[in-house]
């Protein structure tokens, strides 16, 4: 298990786990981005700017320090397959 | 049926069906958070007029933020809710949806960018969501306007379920099964549009589109503004107006305090628009042959940038620089709509959750940030002079920006929230919308700005008759020729600045200023405090003592920047 931030553009995989308060949880789920979802990383911005991530049919972008919250399972080989 | 409201997710087009359905003239962007203020309107139906009430962008129920508190209150007092949803993102929005199912009002729902489906691979049963949701649902594009028909004949079917309430799990299960059996998706290429939302949001290749965006925006700007202008604004008030109101100088026997007020000073026995500053010459010539033109410019490139959708994608390129001024990348925005007006960018630091925040991108805004009125005047007057001169005021300004944004981090106590948006796909921009929205604005800034512009000339004209600047003046001498080594008459463009600062501007142009004190005065002016309108807006956004804060904050960079400039140019 990995934090958003350690995984890299184009790689996929699954949140596993959203720390932090109610607040910042509830209002990151509310956005689709919870436990079981598929995400794929599509960018890392340099000096711990923001993580862009693709999650079904969206594409957020996401503080560094809320990524760090983020936990996710990597996808082996996982390659974008739902590229849409 | 009394109240109409609209509730959905951020940037789901709540404000398209808003202006399909009350015919109202309203901004439509593609970027989460374009309507910042409620917006209301009637509809008409058979006979009933309802009123309709666009409610902000929020993704949850869950009074969590005041955005979402204000939301919950709404929807109490509301007759009917219309659920926007965005039909790509069908999950995500039906969160929503089943938390607005719980509520004791009717709903029917609306599947919008419904046309979007089809490209995405996207198939949506929608007469068996019907069916699970147990309220209608209407496809629709509202941009084209496809089924509003259909949603005005079908709203009176809209209907209350009363769910029993459920836990977050429970509704994103149950989210999960409506969408397994409604949606199928089928696979479907990169289009070049969405290769080209990938490549602007990753950082190597985002940088240089960023910078290449904005440079071509720039370009574009001046391309037509400086067209505008010299092919067709400027020829129209030298041979169309100025014959008409030489003859009228003539009626009103070539000078006297009426001359003075419509006509102006006459300038070896003519008027000259620059710098007679009578109502109907100047005070004409500045707003319509000056202004204007850049206003179109800015507001047609902005209008196609906001409508592609490429606004949050800068926001999340500049992200990094703005975090060191204390604020997260999405306060470019409100910093991007204050360089065409500063009223709609003081508006937008309603975008930004915390008050720290909105006082710094405020402050920022109001001190640094001129505007497109403001710029016009300034590259008209000391563009003649050298376009080093115009390097350096805009330098200058963007300096203070950061220097102020540093200090501001510094001594505000708190921290800034980071960012989390939602990055819209690419659109390609409609003609007719653009244009609409275009129309707008500079309908807007003709309503809002030419009387005021008119007022501020007819002020000097009376300020000057009555010897109340020559007064001010002596008061104020000290500071203006001391400290920024300007003739003390400058004050008189002080003062218009309260008004408008277009005009202010201007009025620099008649005092004969070496090339140095144009430059003092212009920085000076953009900096020393915000013009009527957007210091009403201020005071309403930050209370008035953050207000106050704010302007001694700027009184003092005044000071500071227009003696520093004298000592150093």
């Amino acid at each position: 298990m990995i934090d958003l931030t350690k995984l890299k553009p184009g790689e996929c995989g699954f949140v596993v786990e959203i720390q932090g308060g109610e607040g910042f949880t509830s209002r990151i789920q509310s956005m689709g981005i919870r436990p079981g979802k598929r995400i794929t990383k599509v960018s890392s911005h340099f000096w711990g700017g923001p993580q862009t991530i693709k999650i079904d049919n969206m594409k957020v972008a996401i503080g560094f320090g809320m990524a760090k919250k983020i936990f996710i399972e990597r996808e082996k080989n996982g390659k974008d397959s739902i590229s849409r | 049926m009394e109240k109409i409201l609209l509730v959905g997710n951020p940037n789901v087009g709540k404000s398209a069906i808003f202006s399909r359905l009350t015919g109202a003239k309203v901004v439509v962007s593609n970027y989460p958070g374009t309507t910042v203020e409620f917006l209301q309107g009637r509809m008409k139906i058979g006979r009933a007029r309802p009123m309709v009430v666009d409610v902000p962008g929020t993704y949850s129920l869950e009074p969590t933020s005041k955005v979402e508190e204000v939301t919950v209150e709404m929807i109490k007092e509301g007759d009917v809710a219309i659920n926007i949803i965005d039909a790509t993102n069908l999950e995500r929005n039906l969160y929503l949806t089943l938390q607005l199912l719980e509520k004791k009002v009717p709903v029917i729902v609306v599947l919008n960018m419904w046309d979007d489906t089809k490209h995405k691979g996207i198939d949506i049963d929608v007469g068996k969501l019907e069916e699970k949701l147990g309220v209608p649902v209407i496809p629709t594009c509202a941009l084209t306007g496809v089924g509003i028909k259909e949603l005005v004949e079908r709203l009176p079917e809209a209907k209350i379920i009363k769910a029993q309430s459920s836990s977050e799990s429970q509704k994103w299960k149950k989210i999960g099964e409506i969408v397994n059996e409604v949606q199928t998706l089928t696979h479907h290429h990169h289009t070049f549009l969405q290769h080209l939302e990938d490549l602007s949001i990753k950082p190597l290749t985002g940088l240089p589109i960023a910078a290449g965006v904005l440079f071509c925006a720039f370009l574009v700007v001046r391309f037509i503004g400086e067209n505008l202008i010299s092919y067709i604004f400027e020829p129209l008030f030298e041979k169309v107006w100025l014959p008409i109101i030489m003859k009228l100088s003539l009626v009103l026997g070539g000078g006297g305090f009426l001359h003075n007020v419509f006509i102006g000073n006459l300038i070896d026995g003519t008027v000259d628009f620059g710098q007679s500053f009578g109502l109907l010459s100047t005070g004409l010539f500045v707003p319509l042959a000056m202004v204007l033109p850049y206003i179109f410019s800015f507001y047609l490139v902005l209008g196609f940038l906001e409508d592609f959708g490429y606004l949050p994608r800068l926001a999340v390129m500049a992200d990094n620089v703005m975090h060191r001024v204390g604020l997260h990348g999405y306060a470019i925005i409100p910093m991007i709509l204050g360089l065409g007006c500063n009223v709609p960018g003081a508006l937008a630091t309603r975008l930004l959750e915390g008050k720290r925040e909105k006082f710094i991108a405020a402050t920022l805004m109001a001190i640094t940030v001129p505007c497109m009125a403001q710029i016009a005047m300034i590259v008209g007057l000391v563009g003649q002079r050298g376009g080093r001169y115009l390097l350096i005021i805009f330098f200058t300004l963007f300096a203070l920006w950061i220097i102020k944004g540093l200090i501001l981090n510094r001594v505000l106590k708190g921290e800034s929230p980071a960012i989390l948006v939602e990055v819209p796909p690419y659109r390609m921009p409609q003609t007719k919308a653009v244009f609409k929205k275009l129309w707008m604005r500079v309908f807007w800034f003709l309503k809002e700005a030419l009387p005021f512009v008119l007022l501020g000339v007819l002020f000097v004209n009376v300020l000057y008759a009555l010897k109340v600047i020559d007064y001010i003046a002596g008061i104020f001498a000290p500071v203006l020729t001391g400290l920024w080594g300007l003739p003390k008459e400058a004050i008189a463009a002080l003062v218009v600045g309260f008004l408008r600062k277009d005009v202010a501007v201007g009025m620099l142009g008649p005092l004969n200023l070496t090339t140095k004190q144009l430059v003092v005065g212009c920085t000076i002016l953009a900096v020393y405090f915000p013009c009527i309108a957007t210091f009403t807006v201020l005071v309403r956004e930050l209370g008035l003592k953050d207000m106050l804060k704010a302007a001694l904050i700027m009184i003092m960079v005044a000071l500071l920047v227009g003696s520093t400039l004298n000592l150093v140019l």
